[in-house]
């Protein structure tokens, strides 16, 4: 993990208010892992104190790729961003994803933007699988064609219809579970909104099965030092009981396994 | 006439050499950027602020620890404290809110887990203790007098005071003699009382710190604020106010260093939105010692080296043979009262 200068390479919309940032990164792309992020300084924010983090969306040949949606101050500043202005990057970060075991079928599920994190994952994986994303709309159902290309599978499901099947991409992925898994043991990997990634490890957790998932949590430093992006995970303690501990997303995660998170309401 | 040119020749010689050693007299060599608090000797004013820097490996993969002029640990208790809910933390205009509420190892977790490492810097450590009582403070500090490898103790006394309701040790003349004086008595480390902001006169308690025997103060800790999220009408930390610090403070901060230092003769460490040198030597021209840089490593980590560095730089521009040279030398004969 370290520090660098990187320059922008180019900076274009998707659709629906995301964006696509790539980096000409010679140190950093190099050494990412598929679900890591790097902390981003603002430059149009120079007096902010906190660098953003983003995903890292591709990582290959001394370039570096985020795709991001303006959803508050640090990336509504962003979007003056143009080809040639200098970022500094703090990163990567995180743990990221482990590698699927041999024997599993990797099902990728993913949020709205979530897709910008797995994407890694499929083009590092072993094996192709199936990516399930769900969204609000059309708008939200980004990559699905880079997925594609790479010779996964996509379901896709839209709340609203516009694309795919109507309805949350659980309902899609219950389905699939339930037809087409045919004796395979699947291994999940979520990335989006908290009720989507507990709704996945529900389903990992009832058939015994595998599941990762990447947490979302406002961010202070980003090295672990402040304890600010804690995530309550469970643990035993010296005899063996069952408690909790907080742990950093920053470090210890994003990427969890199911089993480890203790979501709010089981509090 | 051989004799003649040579007494010339040797007389000429003995000129230049004399003018060479004067020169170099002259010539300021680097200056001596070393710091002295109590029995504490650190390499250079510039120290990590209390829980900005974690315990050491968090930061170390970037910065050479070995530079620093003192690592600042987070927080010890005598107990593992879990801390605040989320979220603990919010950016705000020129600084941020933290609400993390002391979450930390405890004695045993911090000894066992984290000092090994830090033992291998070479930048001495001081250990941030605090207490839910008197009695807590005391016996921690106690517990690190036979610990090797801390080189000194700062006492947060801004935490709440759980026997009188949660207003802080450090508000309250009377509570924060009681803690100072009870610390003081069972530690042989150097002990540095970090004074809370939120106080009518700080001079007041600089001078309470003294009396009770601290090596040195350190100030500021984080203002107690708070934000809002108008749209859910709900505030924005899970634990509801939080410390300010950051650029914002330092204004606030530098106008206190100065009033404590002219109140008391034991050195003043000065932190509160130190983000360059230039708020750095800004603290010590008000009378600090050394400095400690908190909130401006979570945008840049390497702040604190380049602090070092433009420290040495403005001494020898301004021809100082030493930090020692530059602390106190405000000048307010000049200044307009308003």
């Amino acid at each position: 993990m370290l520090i660098e200068n990187t320059i922008v390479l180019s900076h274009r919309p998707i659709k629906g208010g995301y964006r696509l940032l790539t980096l000409k990164s010679k140190k950093i792309a190099p050494l990412v892992q598929p679900g890591q992020f790097v902390h981003l300084r603002v430059p149009a924010l120079a007096d902010s104190v906190l660098r953003r983090p983003f995903s890292v969306f591709l990582a290959q040949a001394g370039r570096l790729a985020i795709l991001y949606k303006t959803v508050g101050k640090g990336t509504q500043a962003m979007e003056s961003l143009r080809t040639g202005d200098k970022i500094n990057l703090l990163g990567p970060l995180g743990n990221g994803y482990p590698a699927a075991h041999e024997n599993s079928l990797p099902v990728l599920v993913a949020g709205g933007y979530g897709m910008a994190a797995l994407y890694l994952v499929a083009r590092r994986a072993r094996a192709k699988g199936i990516v399930f994303v769900g969204g609000k709309s059309a708008n939200d159902i980004l990559c699905a064609d880079d997925f594609r290309k790479l010779g996964w599978t996509v379901r896709v499901a839209t709340e609203d219809g516009s694309a795919g099947h109507k309805g949350l991409v659980t309902r899609i992925l219950d389905a699939w579970l339930a037809k087409d898994l045919r004796g395979r043991t699947p291994e999940f990997f979520a990335c989006g909104p908290n009720g989507l990634l507990k709704a996945v490890c529900q389903r990992a957790s009832r058939r015994g099965w595998n599941g990762w998932v990447s947490m979302d949590r406002h961010m202070g430093c980003g090295l672990g030092a402040c304890l600010a992006c804690v995530q309550k995970v469970r643990k035993q303690d010296a005899a063996g009981k069952e408690t909790w501990a907080w742990a950093r997303v920053c470090t210890e995660g994003p990427v969890f396994a199911c089993r480890d998170i203790m979501w709010e309401s089981d509090e | 006439m051989l004799s003649v040119r040579c007494s010339m020749f040797s007389f000429a010689l003995f000129l230049m050499t004399g003018t060479l050693i004067m020169n170099k007299r002259t010539m300021p060599s680097k200056p001596d950027l070393s710091v002295r608090i109590g029995g504490l000797v650190m390499p250079n004013p510039v120290m990590t602020a209390s829980g900005t820097f974690g315990y050491g490996p968090e930061f170390a993969r970037l910065v050479d620890l070995n530079r620093l002029g003192a690592i600042v640990v987070k927080g010890i208790s005598l107990k593992p404290v879990q801390g605040n809910p989320t979220p603990r933390l919010v950016e705000v205009p020129g600084g941020l809110l933290n609400a993390i509420g002391l979450q930390n190892p405890g004695f045993d977790g911090f000894v066992r887990d984290y000092l090994p490492f830090l033992r291998q810097c070479r930048a001495p450590v001081i250990v941030n203790i605090w207490g839910h009582t008197i009695e807590e403070y005391a016996a921690i500090a106690e517990r690190f007098n036979d610990v090797p490898g801390v080189h000194g103790l700062e006492l947060n006394i801004s935490c709440p005071n759980i026997k009188r309701g949660g207003i802080a040790f450090g508000t309250d003349p009377k509570t924060a003699r009681r803690v100072i004086a009870a610390v003081r008595a069972r530690t042989r480390l150097p002990l540095i009382p970090k004074l809370s902001p939120n106080v009518t006169v700080i001079a007041e308690f600089a001078r309470i710190a003294e009396a009770c025997g601290a090596d040195a103060i350190s100030l500021i800790n984080s203002f107690p604020a708070m934000a809002i999220d108008i749209e859910t009408r709900r505030p924005i930390l899970a634990n509801i106010t939080g410390g300010l610090t950051g650029p914002a403070i330092h204004t606030i901060a530098l106008k206190m260093v100065w009033e404590a230092a002219r109140a008391v003769k034991i050195p003043v460490i000065g932190m509160g939105g130190v983000t360059s040198a230039k708020e750095a030597l800004a603290f010590i021209i008000a009378g600090a010692s050394a400095v400690a840089v908190g909130t401006a490593n979570f945008s840049d980590p390497l702040c604190t080296l380049a602090i070092i560095e433009g420290i040495a730089a403005y001494l020898a521009r301004h021809r100082l043979p030493s930090v020692r040279a530059l602390v106190g030398t405000l000048e307010t004969k000049f200044s307009i009262q308003l």
